[in-house]
């Protein structure tokens, strides 16, 4: 197990450098620079002036040695200045990290607790009218698009509760009352899909589970019907679901992207789309390179929680 | 072999189908009521897309109306914030979104099968290298690397179909390979290929045919996840570009108006969900009946 981990942690090195790779290409290969936006609808500036922006920016440098400068300031630490405020970018990350990550957390804790109950329930009395509504709404909660959700929930707080979400955000380290009223709405629209999955992998894996032999031992051995569904069934068949929610960070990360948009919240998604907008090569590298790292980091750590949780799994 | 490819192949317990195999499974459809209900939505929506703009006749750019109009017989959506009527707006954003979603799950399914075939058919350093390029494009949250690329490119709706396709493309990748892979272990390939058959052959008669039932499955989970990232990319303003209507655009508009016109809020939103439903009641669907270990599940 422990060289198995070590194999799996040394080979998240070349996919960093990879994924680094890509990023500098896309944001370097495609059309458009940051000089480019910085002077849109500004016919007086001519070339050369915009040569010598480009020359302090760094960005007249051959692309290898711009790369290896951006990979540099990954392993060193020092991020650089965001390109259109000059603002570090460091400062930019730390002020951004901890929204996002909240938003996600919160998200990730109300599917849970919501979506495993759902899917027992379903899963406990198959093809009933209950188990009908309930696999269609967990279909309805994959397909709401979560920006709807959210413009839906402000439309009916602002008309029935005559309540506005602050423009500016709350720390919880400030105000943990309004933080959380300010990021209800948000965290419940990302929260939506990841509850809807939770639901169905939940019914379908305690289905699974139900029919198994132990199951049957279990109830011919004249356990209580509950202990049954509780100590057997649902203990055993919630290592896919926790394997699910894991792998399903991809989808906090981007709900949470268009999420930060509609609410002017400033975490990484916001800070990531406000670069593209502007340009901003060195706000983009990092923010993308934090999302996508993010991703790959929870998802190895699920998959080697799930060799934990199931000896049965070989790793081979 | 084929000569014979009504023939059920039995492999570790599993039905592989083959084509006409399917077309048998596919009629199951019938008996699943979600699937059914996935098939008339979306027929719903393409009837609509087809057809809606010669029975609604009302012109999608003309600002003749009141603004903000709530809806009447006239106007059954109301009208928007520059006096367009709303109905023919949404019936013009099906258009775009079933285009949007064809043509960007078709760039994915065609790049993403000659990846994947390519891979899996020719393994070792063409497979190595193909599969890292697609894991590390896996290695991304699907959304963000979709507006990262929507946005370099520059916000239009072409452009929008071409990131969403590149997205896409490892999915369909990774499972063509995997497909093949176990396609090719079969013994009538081995004997193919004992024939002296060449590789383009191979391809297209014995493995491509084999390979369909998962990627039809594909092909409608990623129609849904497409229109759903074209939505997203329009609401922030990196796909079909004003004054043509989108549904994700009309939605990010009705936000200013939201407390005064509601009703522009809940209807492209409302378009977008039924659409995506479609296409997710037909992929369970299907999957119910092509995959018959999930079929209890």
């Amino acid at each position: 197990m422990a060289r198995y981990a070590l194999r799996r942690l040394l080979f998240l090195v070349p996919t960093l450098v990879g994924m680094s790779i890509l990023i500098f290409a896309m944001v370097r290969l495609l059309p458009g620079d940051v000089v480019d936006a910085m002077f849109t609808g500004d016919s007086g500036a001519t070339a050369s002036a915009k040569q010598a922006v480009r020359k302090a920016l760094g960005l007249a440098d051959p692309l290898p040695v711009q790369y290896l400068k951006f990979v540099g300031g990954v392993v060193t630490g020092s991020l650089g200045q965001s390109l259109t405020s000059g603002e570090p970018v460091a400062t930019i990350m730390t002020r951004a990290i901890p929204i996002t990550v909240e938003l996600a957390v919160l998200a990730a804790v109300t599917a849970t607790v919501v979506g495993i109950p759902l899917g027992v329930v379903s899963a406990v009395r198959p093809n009933t009218s209950l188990d009908f509504a309930a696999r269609v709404g967990g279909l309805i909660g994959l397909s709401v698009p979560n920006f709807w959700f959210a413009t839906l929930a402000l439309l009916a707080t602002s008309l029935f509760l005559h309540w506005i979400p602050p423009v500016t955000w709350i720390p919880p380290w400030q105000d943990l009352f309004g933080n959380l009223q300010q990021m209800a709405i948000p965290a419940l629209a990302i929260s939506v899909y990841l509850m809807a999955t939770v639901m169905r992998m939940t019914r379908a894996s305690m289905l699974e589970v139900l029919r198994q032999d132990y199951i049957r031992t279990a109830r011919a051995k004249g356990a209580p019907s509950r202990s049954v569904m509780f100590r057997h069934a649902l203990r055993n068949s919630l290592i896919p679901v926790i394997t699910v929610i894991g792998f399903q960070v991809g989808t906090l990360i981007g709900g949470a992207t268009i999420v930060e948009v509609i609410f002017g919240l400033p975490g990484m998604g916001y800070t990531l789309v406000q670069g593209i907008f502007s340009r901003d090569y060195t706000v983009i590298q990092f923010a993308a390179l934090f999302l996508a790292s993010v991703f790959v980091v929870v998802n190895l750590l699920v998959d080697l929680l799930y060799g934990v949780l199931d000896p049965r799994i070989e790793q081979a | 072999m084929s000569a014979q490819p009504t023939l059920e192949l039995h492999v570790g317990g599993r039905l592989k189908p083959t084509l006409p195999r399917l077309w048998l499974q596919l009629s199951r459809v019938r008996r699943n009521t979600i699937g059914i209900i996935g098939v008339v939505i979306i027929l719903a929506t393409v009837l609509v897309a087809l057809f809606g703009p010669l029975v609604w006749r009302t012109d999608y750019a003309s600002q003749a109306s009141r603004r903000l109009l709530a809806p009447t017989a006239a106007q059954p959506l109301g009208t928007d914030q520059l006096g367009r009527d709303q109905l023919s707006r949404i019936i013009h954003g099906a258009q775009v979104s079933l285009q949007v979603g064809m043509i960007s799950v078709v760039i994915a399914l065609v790049t993403g099968t000659i990846i994947g075939i390519a891979a899996g058919f020719y393994g070792r350093t063409v497979d190595a290298a193909l599969m890292r390029v697609v894991d590390i494009m896996f290695a991304f949250p699907g959304i963000v690397l979709a507006i990262v690329i929507a946005g370099l490119l520059g916000p239009s709706r072409t452009n929008a179909m071409i990131a969403i396709g590149i997205v896409y493309t490892p999915a369909f990748a990774r499972v063509v390979r995997g497909s093949t892979l176990s396609v090719l272990s079969l013994p009538y390939v081995e004997a193919a290929r004992s024939l002296g058959i060449r590789d383009t052959r191979i391809i297209l008669r014995h493995l491509l045919p084999n390979i369909t039932a998962p990627l039809i499955v594909l092909t409608t989970v990623y129609l849904s996840t497409a229109i759903l990232t074209e939505a997203a990319l329009s609401f922030l303003g990196l796909g079909t570009q004003p004054p043509e209507p989108s549904w994700g655009s009309m939605l990010n508009a009705s936000r200013s108006y939201m407390e005064r016109a509601p009703w522009l809020a809940i209807a492209p939103g409302l378009a977008i969900m039924v659409v995506v439903l479609g296409f997710n009641f037909l992929g369970d669907g299907l999957r119910d009946v092509l995959d018959p270990q999930l079929r209890d599940a």
